[in-house]
């Protein structure tokens, strides 16, 4: 599997980045600061007053390395990408399919399995950990339900089926999120999803991860050539990135809801990292936002094995391993798009 | 006689004598990445291809020069071609590694004869082949077996193009050598994966790690 890059932030005002042979050279006030080899780089984002010069963006582009630049305050201004990756016959393959119900219903059964089943996993670490803390019962229950549930969806092919299997496994799930919290219960409460706006510090945790892994999975998408707006489980609608949407599905529990679960039963976050604003939504101070893209960051560095490739990688890259894995299913050299399933 | 938008390029056929799906994996669906092995190559071929002219002695010396075959439908560049006084014209290609046990060079090569002799007018019998690993050339004849050989292999990339269809992988151990092992992904992407079967192994197991470690001491409620 390729190896996980690294993206180089640039936040010094009057920075200037050129290029020497193959490396990115950082100069700030005429003084060289760094000098990063452009192989270890996926991409570079500069915040403010920061400049790069044209041959630099043309070696950066050449070697797919995506160059943005952001105002000081993090608005996005504009990107400078190589030639679009993958090839216009897989990108067709992906419209036809999602113009398809029953070709759209094969691969939404498939991001819904790997989405139960990894969120049974969640529960069914938490019910080994923490056995007699958790509401043992129920969670047992919704875990048998679960793996019913999944062998049914592997036959399914009406989409409006999947969704609905979808959407009572969300409810069951949700509704047991509150028995995983184990510590610090009287601060983090979870009665129930809500975004926009968050209205609890358990919400609030759960919408910026989730934001982490929509523009991981836009990011794998593209650079296997697929069109991210364009999904199966998730319908067209403007503004929106479908298929990330779809992709995130099976990483939801393994990547962000067990994350938000550690920060806060092993006290990571804390109540006083939150602010409730006038309105009952919940924003996160500067510190918990940095202690969990810390932790996000380590938890991308975890080795594992994937179950299909049978390769070992680490979690980071597991996206774009299903971003490749759903680009070959649809060039049809697999029989089905493999979830990634948690074990 | 091709359309030039028809063209495939001389490199393609390379590619295809290597592995068909490698070949569509690099022309069809646009992927490429780069190791020690293709990064050797390109160091190689860009000293060969300094574009400059030489004469030594009779001999006058072009390189990266720009060759098509209409009646191929083939275009793409020779490393050398050597001019010589007496009208021979012979093609060179530099190659990093030893020869090979297959012809795929001299195919390659071969093709490259075929578009000189229809854009110069010329009979070409022979070139050479320049492995970097033993820094010797390696007479080249284009008799009518190879010729043969090289326009097959020309239609048969010409045909993989137009089906524009993958060919699925075989795992074998030239895989471990290739650059775009990771994208192509050959021992998960053949006739002998099956992801249904897969999917079922997980099921199997999550149902087999219950009954072993049942997460309720009350196991009974599991065989439901």
């Amino acid at each position: 599997m390729r190896k996980m890059l690294n993206t180089l932030y640039v936040t010094t005002q009057g920075a200037y980045l050129n290029k020497e042979g193959e490396t990115v050279v950082v100069n700030i006030e005429r003084e060289t600061r760094l000098r990063l080899p452009i192989h270890t780089l996926s991409s570079i984002v500069c915040f403010g007053q920061v400049t790069c010069s044209p041959f630099l963006l043309g070696h950066c582009a050449e070697n797919g390395v995506a160059v943005s630049f952001m105002t000081g305050y993090g608005r996005f201004l504009a990107r400078v990408q190589g030639p679009v990756a993958g090839n216009v016959l897989l990108r067709r393959q992906q419209y036809r399919q999602a113009d398809d119900l029953a070709a759209s219903a094969r691969l939404a059964r498939m991001f819904v399995l790997g989405k139960i089943l990894n969120c049974r996993t969640v529960m069914a670490r938490a019910m080994r950990d923490h056995g007699g803390k958790v509401n043992a019962d129920g969670i047992d229950k919704t875990l048998q339900v679960f793996s019913r549930v999944s062998r049914g969806l592997v036959n399914e092919t009406a989409l409006d089926n999947i969704r609905g299997i979808e959407g009572q496994a969300a409810n069951d799930y949700f509704g047991h999120f509150n028995d995983l919290i184990v510590a610090q219960k009287a601060d983090f409460v979870f009665a129930g999803r809500n975004r926009r706006p968050p209205l609890d510090r358990v919400n609030c945790l759960l919408s910026f991860l989730y934001s982490l892994l929509y523009h991981d999975a836009r990011s794998a998408l593209e650079t296997v050539g697929l069109d991210p707006a364009v999904g199966f489980l998730h319908r067209d609608r403007p503004g929106r990135l479908s298929l990330a949407l779809d992709l995130m599905e099976e990483f939801r529990p393994v990547l962000a809801d067990r994350l938000a679960l550690s920060l806060i039963n092993l006290g990571q976050a804390r109540k006083k990292g939150f602010r409730v604003l006038e309105s009952g939504a919940v924003v996160m101070d500067d510190e918990t936002r940095k202690t969990l893209l810390t932790e996000y960051q380590k938890r991308k560095q975890v080795e594992i094995e994937h179950p299909f490739l049978k390769e070992k990688l680490p979690l980071g890259m597991l996206m774009f391993a299903q971003a490749q894995l759903l680009s070959r299913y649809l060039r049809g050299d697999l029989d089905e798009y493999p979830p990634y399933l948690w074990r | 006689m091709y359309a030039e938008a028809d063209y495939v390029m001389l490199s393609a056929l390379q590619h295809y004598q290597y592995c068909p799906r490698q070949c569509a994996l690099i022309h069809i669906e646009q992927i490429w990445a780069e190791n020690l092995h293709t990064a050797e190559g390109r160091i190689l071929h860009e000293r060969a291809d300094s574009r400059e002219k030489g004469a030594k002695g009779c001999v006058r010396t072009v390189r990266t020069l720009p060759i098509r075959s209409a009646r191929l439908g083939l275009s793409g560049q020779a490393d050398v071609v050597e001019f010589h006084e007496d009208g021979k014209v012979f093609p060179v290609e530099y190659k990093r590694g030893r020869p090979k046990a297959n012809r795929c060079d001299e195919v390659q090569l071969c093709a490259q004869a075929l578009c000189l002799e229809e854009m110069l007018g010329v009979a070409i019998m022979e070139g050479a082949l320049f492995y970097g690993r033993n820094k010797r050339r390696h007479a080249v004849f284009f008799d009518g077996q190879l010729r043969h050989l090289a326009e097959e292999t020309v239609s048969q990339v010409h045909e993989l193009f137009r089906t524009g269809v993958t060919p699925k992988a075989e795992y074998a151990k030239k895989c471990d050598q290739c650059s775009l092992m990771s994208a192509c992904l050959p021992k998960s992407c053949t006739d002998a994966r099956s992801v249904r079967k897969y999917l079922a192994g997980m099921l199997r197991g999550i149902d087999e790690k219950d009954a072993q470690h049942p997460v309720c001491d009350d196991s009974g409620r599991l065989s439901e």
